[in-house]
């Protein structure tokens, strides 16, 4: 007896909403990147599990998901060459202190 | 594996091997201002060739990749606008970034083959390939000045916000494949039920590509983004990328929600109003040049989607001419701020004060642009302006029409600030008389015919109109 489709989308929308509820509140741009990396995997487990249970005859849900992984390192790579970049020139990467944009 | 695929992706193919045959240059030559002219000159065969292909209707990959005439339309003017951002960013290179000048072309290269995709994806799962390689490598284009501060600041806002709302994109578009179990943008349209489901998903996709738009409540990041990148980046991200999103909206709004509405309507709705109306408001009070550009961008982003609100084929055509005008007008502004910017280093409005005096003909440059993207008549912005009201006014939409006239008012205000600063303000120490290179100010011209010449020849509007497609 598998567990039926309901509970991997309990999890995965989870996942979605802690994603979202870092981005919001963290204060560290690692941590930021870390709640993205959470968003991205719910959307894999959303595919992965609508193919499994709802179109067990095909294969784009299962494709689709790889492709998100494999983006999702490339932008994890740049994020992050980007955030030592931040480091270099405000030496932490907290939030608050890329603040010198303004009017 | 059947290769006749390729056959048609003729813009594609060539874009690559632009781009490889720049990166080779860009190895084996030593003298980066050859490299400079070899770059722009592969680039401009590009563009010139473009121009010669009759692709027609086709598809390839089984539907994932679709190409049309309009398509092929502007994939064309996304090729005048990146050359006209590379003779701007000339300069620039030259006396700020000579030995990595390879790398900013090539990048925005690859930028653009993303954006490319992005426009001809019949499927989501191209869609989303081709968002990504449009914005991961914009990424890095704004945080190219890496030893300022300003830049990784405003690249690390920009990445983020980026792949958070892809995130939100892709999750919408989960949903979409668990209620319509395929990807296909035909597929979508044919097997949709109408469900809270299917409505969640749409709105989900929508904000997510609300922020690649810049959209209020999605603008964010667009303000601080456009300060800190390096003035030719900010006018390619201004321009061509909000350019090619929306292009790619409206095809997927046309090609995969058409035929439940009620899904979106509403939303994009409020979503106009309230982006036309922010970014105005904020446009008024700010003081440096590129973040007053940006809301100004905001503003314009919302008189763009009201096209994609009607989603006609007059909708479409409108859309497509407004983004033609908007470029040209855009890129004459984004020019002389950055040659100013080069010479001088002054961004702030009060700087130009009486640019008229000193430099009569960069002030008269940028009086075009102020007086089209006002919409003032006789201009380039007139007609599209007139153009895109016209289309959401068949839908029988006036309020929506009549709150965005109301705001054509408030942005010929602070559109006419730049002007009174430049004509009328008088300066203790005006910016010194100068000559821009002449890359510059071929870029200049080409864009002062754009706004002068483009509204007044109607073929142009009569081609788009006979080439567009709508619900």
């Amino acid at each position: 007896m598998s567990m039926p489709l309901e509970c991997y989308l309990v999890v995965s929308t989870l996942l979605f909403f802690i994603g979202v509820y870092g981005f919001i509140v963290r204060k560290s741009l690692i941590s930021i990147l870390m709640s993205i990396e959470l968003i991205l995997n719910a959307v894999n487990i959303n595919f992965v599990a609508f193919n499994r249970f709802l179109y067990p005859d095909q294969l784009e849900g299962f494709i689709y998901s790889l492709f998100v992984i494999v983006i999702a390192a490339a932008e994890t790579a740049v994020a992050i060459s980007i955030i030592i970049n931040v480091y270099r020139a405000k030496k932490n990467i907290d939030v608050k202190s890329i603040n010198q944009l303004k009017n | 594996m059947d290769y006749s695929n390729f056959l048609i992706m003729n813009h594609e193919i060539s874009l690559v091997v632009v781009m490889i045959l720049v990166l080779l240059a860009d190895l084996f030559i030593s003298n980066k201002k050859r490299f400079q002219y070899l770059a722009i000159g592969l680039f401009a065969i590009h563009t010139y060739l473009s121009f010669r292909w009759n692709i027609g209707d086709a598809e390839s990959f089984g539907g994932m990749y679709i190409t049309s005439d309009i398509h092929c339309f502007v994939k064309n003017f996304l090729n005048i606008g990146t050359f006209l951002v590379f003779l701007f960013a000339f300069e620039w290179n030259k006396t700020k970034n000579l030995s990595h000048c390879g790398e900013f072309y090539f990048i925005t290269l690859s930028t653009l083959f993303g954006m490319y995709l992005m426009i001809s994806s019949g499927d989501f799962l191209l869609f989303y390939i081709g968002l990504e390689t449009a914005s991961i490598p914009m990424a890095t284009l704004v945080a190219f000045n890496k030893k300022e501060q300003d830049s990784p600041e405003a690249a690390a806002k920009y990445v983020l916000t980026a792949a958070f709302s892809s995130g939100v994109m892709l999750f919408g578009i989960s949903l979409i494949y668990g209620t319509c179990g395929s990807l296909y943008f035909f597929d979508v349209m044919e097997n949709f039920t109408p469900s809270p489901l299917h409505i969640m998903a749409t709105i989900f996709f929508m904000a997510g590509l609300g922020f690649k738009i810049s959209l209020v409540p999605f603008h964010l990041w667009t303000a601080d983004t456009y300060q800190g990148a390096p003035t030719p980046v900010t006018a390619f991200l201004s321009v061509i990328s909000k350019g090619a999103a929306a292009f790619a909206m409206f095809c997927i709004i046309v090609k995969a929600f058409a035929n439940y509405p009620e899904a979106w309507e509403r939303f994009l709705w409020w979503i106009i109003v309230i982006t036309i109306t922010v970014g105005n408001l904020f446009a008024i009070r700010q003081k440096n040049l590129k973040r007053f550009l940006a809301f100004s961008s905001i503003s314009q982003a919302g008189y763009i989607m009201l096209g994609v609100y009607a989603a006609t084929p007059q909708g479409m055509a409108a859309t497509v001419f407004y983004l033609f005008i908007y470029m040209f007008t855009n890129l004459a502004a984004f020019g002389v701020i950055s040659s100013i910017e080069n010479k001088t280093g002054k961004l702030m409005m009060n700087d130009y004060n009486g640019l008229y005096d000193t430099n009569p003909k960069l002030a008269f440059v940028m009086m075009l642009a102020m007086f089209s993207l006002g919409g003032i008549p006789v201009f380039a912005g007139f007609f599209s302006k007139f153009f895109i009201f016209a289309s959401a006014m068949q839908l029988g939409e006036y309020v929506l029409v009549f709150i965005a006239l109301l705001n054509t008012v408030i942005s010929l205000f602070y559109y006419l600030l730049v002007v009174k600063a430049m004509f009328i303000n008088k300066s203790e120490t005006p910016i010194a008389k100068f000559k821009s290179d002449p890359m510059t100010r071929l870029g200049l011209i080409v864009c002062t015919l754009g706004i002068l010449v483009l509204g007044l020849i109607s073929p142009i509007y009569e081609y788009i109109q006979s080439i567009s497609f709508g619900m």
